[in-house]
């Protein structure tokens, strides 16, 4: 076990962490200002990445491409919450789910209708391509790192935005009592889909960059939404910073987990048991992450009460 | 008047349920009974469902958990006793081909799972028990995946299915009328339950936690007996599903069958007794005849549940048998 590899993995762990992050991020806002569990949030990534990679398929351009996803994600965040969901606010959680389900349903099979069941592919530019020499030796895609940068900024940007801006006052008065802020003028119903369309163009944009990773296929959302809600039980529903502190959690323990168990029990069984067992209890080990915390504090790390 | 007619539209459903596959079984269309049998089974797993969900009110997004230890269960025992592989080498406990042995493992193995889920995910509630939930479903989903014992990712068959005492089980109508009979004998079960002074605690709940607690009640237990008990219903119908398909697989964990199963409790009603069976027979239905015209037919599936949600929301039961009567 050298600690190239150690390293390696570290940053591996912060890059899924980080993209764990833009989607927890947009549930949690979504959660804390309306009080609205969602399911399609999912569907909001697969969007995404489906947008960049048509659109940069078409122009050769990753930039337009991301643009693109920005733009597609917001814009369908935006109409579903115009839509349908503006009428589930004073429903019940199983209103929600199951409305948020049936758009699951209607947007992926929309999807498969327009675009076909085979993936898509989106390329990563030339400018960020190949490997590049990290101090101590490493060689890490530059891609990667990029993706790591961009998640950072956004979180940045995201707390910056929050703590700091007009807008940012109004979401967290909204938070904290929809009703008063109302009776001082503010038009909700504007707040509530602006709101929506930024935490679905933050999913949108982590679809477009994992898009280049892996391959652009219908149902690629749901599997990192549900991790997600993992990262937003460990965190505390409601608080972004405890959404970062969850997808950092969540993505390490998963990725050095994957890596490093089956070496573990390397150390004393023989190798193909341990590798099975090390990869079964790797598949399970953030659950078990969850499990601790909940036992701990039910309400996540940084929940509040009730 | 509303429960008199609900009780009609109960009747009515359970001898359609089996005049359909009689109908099959002397117009000779076996395909017909296999549909009728997937209603049976997949309403078993909804009424288990609805016990935690419509009376309990407790909204899990996780009982594919328990339909796919059902079916594991099924999967595993059979294995063995197929490849005359003991089950467990120490003891040499061999596998079997006995659907009873087969179902008493399947509703202890979930009941466990479900005891386990429920102490866990019970400690919170709202929006946090469906994501819980949701997620220790990914668990099981991820591990049978990650698990090459017995299939992994492919999952495996079963070349014959399994015997019950006196029955020729290959015979289409004959699995059918078993899995019938447990639907029927489950009903049973679950309509006294929901009458005996358990489902009217574990209702009152669902309805005031407050008023319940003030009664010495403690709504923790009583939620997850309920939980447990559903998650064993469930598990029972996992079994049966298996052995309908002679094949399991890990997607039989996946949150598309959780999905699924609530579908069958919405789309029937929600916490009305025979919502299920309503549900799971248009679901089926749906399947057939809209498949049939598009492959996309999930598209029309997902606005009729919209709709559901939005405007109808006691389900096909609630539009057959009008408004719940109100008990107070």
């Amino acid at each position: 076990m050298s600690p190239i590899l150690v390293i390696e993995q570290i940053l591996n762990g912060l890059q899924s962490g980080v993209m764990l992050f833009l989607m927890a991020a947009g549930l949690t806002l979504i959660f804390g200002v309306m009080g609205l569990i969602n399911l399609a949030h999912g569907a909001l990534y697969m969007i995404g990445a489906f947008a960049a990679a048509a659109v940069a398929g078409a122009t050769g351009s990753f930039l337009l491409g991301l643009a693109a996803a920005l733009a597609a994600s917001a814009a369908a965040g935006a109409l579903i919450e115009a839509s349908v969901l503006r009428r589930l606010y004073g429903r019940d959680h199983l209103d929600q789910v199951l409305a948020t389900f049936a758009l699951i349903l209607i947007l992926s099979e929309g999807t498969r209708w327009l675009f076909g069941s085979f993936p898509l592919y989106l390329d990563i530019p030339d400018w960020l391509s190949g490997p590049v020499l990290l101090p101590g030796g490493i060689r890490y895609p530059l891609y990667r790192l990029a993706i790591i940068g961009v998640g950072l900024l956004v979180a940045l940007g995201l707390f910056a935005l929050i703590s700091r801006t007009r807008i940012g006052i109004r979401i967290r008065a909204g938070e904290a009592d929809r009703e008063m802020i109302g009776a001082l003028g503010v038009n909700i119903s504007v707040l509530y889909t602006l709101v929506f369309a930024l935490g679905a163009a933050l999913a949108g944009l982590a679809g477009a960059l994992i898009g280049a990773i892996q391959s652009v296929q219908v149902g690629m959302g749901e599997p990192v939404m549900i991790l997600a809600f993992v990262v937003i039980v460990i965190g505390g529903i409601g608080s972004i910073r405890g959404a970062l502190v969850g997808a950092l959690l969540v993505g390490l323990t998963d990725t050095l987990g994957r890596i490093f168990l089956p070496m573990l029990f390397g150390l004393f069984m023989e190798p193909t048991a341990a590798t099975t067992t090390g990869s079964a209890l790797a598949s399970m080990s953030i659950y078990i992450l969850m499990a601790a915390v909940l036992l701990v504090k039910p309400t996540g790390l940084y929940g509040s009460a009730g | 008047m509303g429960v008199r007619r609900e009780t009609m539209v109960n009747a009515l459903l359970l001898a359609g349920l089996l005049a359909v596959p009689l109908w099959a079984l002397w117009a000779d269309e076996p395909f017909t009974i296999t549909l009728a049998t997937r209603v049976a089974i997949l309403a078993l797993a909804g009424v288990g469902l609805n016990l935690a969900l419509g009376t309990g009110g407790l909204v899990s997004f996780g009982h594919a958990v328990f339909f796919g230890i059902g079916g594991y269960a099924m999967g595993i025992l059979a294995f063995h006793a197929q490849n005359y592989t003991p089950l467990i080498e120490a003891f040499s406990i061999p596998g079997t081909r006995s659907m009873p042995v087969i179902w008493a493992v399947a509703v202890l193995a979930s009941a466990l799972a479900a005891l386990a889920i429920g102490a866990l995910s019970l400690r919170t509630s709202g929006v946090y028990f469906i994501m819980i939930t949701l997620a220790f479903g990914q668990m099981f989903y991820y591990f049978t995946i990650s698990w090459p014992a017995y299939g992994g990712e492919d999952g495996m068959s079963i070349y014959l299915r399994n015997n019950f005492p006196g029955v020729n089980t290959l015979v289409p109508f004959n699995f059918f009328a078993i899995s019938y009979t447990l639907l029927a004998a489950v009903l049973l079960l679950v309509g006294r339950l929901m009458r005996a002074p358990f489902g009217l605690a574990l209702s009152a709940a669902r309805q005031n936690e407050t008023r319940l607690r003030a009664v010495g009640i403690d709504p923790y237990r009583l939620r997850l007996t309920a939980f447990t008990l559903s998650g064993a219903i469930t598990g029972l119908s996992g079994a049966l599903y298996a052995d309908l398909n002679r094949f399991v697989s890990p997607s039989m964990f996946s949150w598309q069958t959780s999905g699924e199963i609530m579908i069958f409790v919405i789309l029937g009603g929600v916490g009305r007794l025979f919502g299920p069976v309503a549900g799971a027979a248009l679901f089926i239905l749906l399947e057939h005849f809209l498949g049939g015209i598009s492959e996309y037919w999930h598209i029309f599936l997902g606005a009729l549940l919209l709709g559901v949600v939005l405007f109808a929301r006691g389900g096909l039961i609630g539009l057959l048998a009008g408004r719940e009567v109100a008990h107070d």
